[in-house]
């Protein structure tokens, strides 16, 4: 109880009862709407790409300013005509990753996927594996190393420590940072959606005015969260894109 | 002597220690990136004011920055919350 208000414990936030399952193949609400989320990704840019007409309409649409938007606006900007071949990979990247956060504001369901640290974990460490095994197929294991950790122009005192921190930068902080980014950022959002929610029910329980201004605060927040959704997926897509270009071109 | 200041059973001082610890933990990480991030929005800003034709690869740039800069923050706030007493 604060002030007299009834608070329920922020463990309801972050657990969520087991439906079926047990163990790590446990499957909650989360891990239902992270199928729903793949089915809805997938259906809508294979029924964008069945009928091909010129002029497109409807799904067609859809689908194809999702692929405009990532091939000019990511790829090209970011690896340029050699990584086109990385156009499916980070369209799937984007358009799951923003179906699961938009969850965070759907009446009914409020819960978006990213919020649990599993989801951007595995698909950090998925982007972190293809960096790798791209630079690598490019380069060559040593040229690819060394290309990697020393920037050019160093003076050869500092070397060793740039080469260390390099090395840690490649191989721990990139896809603990990535995946960290947007846990705490679905997290963050999921806790500020939550708590205004939550006071506003106890104030409107308590007296009838004083939820005008929680229940404002609400309603920007859920519209911040949609940008919020969109910036987080656009900004993983983006990062993974630097991150393999910068492993197939390395810097001058 | 904090003990003696406190005049509390042991188990509530460790508690209310661990409160300030994780208010105190993201309160410093969010300064940073804080004035980093007006930085690169700023310096974006006058990019684009100066020449226009150039405001979407700027834009696209100080989406990176922004990125780069709040990750900081948002290993304070995970922390924040990490902490236990």
């Amino acid at each position: 109880m604060i002030f007299g208000l009834e608070f329920p414990p922020i463990s309801h936030l972050v657990e969520w009862p087991t439906l079926f399952g047990s163990g790590p193949f446990a499957v909650n609400k989360v891990v239902i709407l992270m199928w729903v989320s793949a089915l809805i990704a997938f259906g809508v840019m294979y029924l964008g790409g069945r009928k091909q007409e010129l002029v497109p309409t409807g799904a067609q649409n859809v689908a194809e300013s999702a692929v405009d938007f990532i091939e000019n606006g990511i790829v090209m900007e970011t690896m340029g005509p050699d990584g086109l071949k990385f156009t499916p990979f980070l369209l799937t990247l984007f358009t799951f990753v923003l179906v699961c956060n938009i969850w965070g504001i759907i009446p009914g369901v409020q819960m978006p996927v990213n919020a649990r640290i599993a989801l951007p974990a595995f698909l950090a460490v998925l982007v972190w594996a293809i960096y790798h095994v791209t630079g690598i197929v490019s380069q060559g294991p040593i040229n690819y190393v060394k290309s990697a950790t020393i920037p050019p122009g160093v003076p050869k005192l500092i070397l060793p420590l740039v080469f260390i921190i390099e090395l840690l930068q490649i191989l721990i902080v990139r896809p603990l940072s990535m995946a960290v980014r947007l846990f705490a950022n679905l997290i963050a959002g999921h806790l500020l959606l939550a708590t205004f929610a939550i006071l506003s029910q106890a104030l409107w329980e308590a007296s009838y005015v004083g939820v005008v201004l929680p229940f404002a605060m609400l309603v920007f927040l859920s519209g911040f969260e949609i940008l919020v959704s969109f910036l987080q997926a656009y900004v993983f897509t983006i990062l993974a894109a630097v991150y393999i270009g910068g492993a197939m071109h390395p810097e001058h | 002597m904090l003990q003696l200041l406190a005049q509390q059973a042991p188990g509530e001082l460790e508690a209310g220690l661990t409160a300030v610890g994780r208010g105190i933990v993201y309160g410093f990480s969010a300064i940073g990136p804080g004035i980093g991030i007006g930085l690169v929005v700023g310096n974006a800003i006058t990019a684009m004011a100066r020449q226009p034709e150039a405001a979407a690869m700027v834009r696209t740039t100080m989406f990176l920055g922004i990125a780069f800069t709040e990750a900081l923050a948002l290993f304070g706030f995970v922390l924040a919350f990490i902490i236990s007493g």
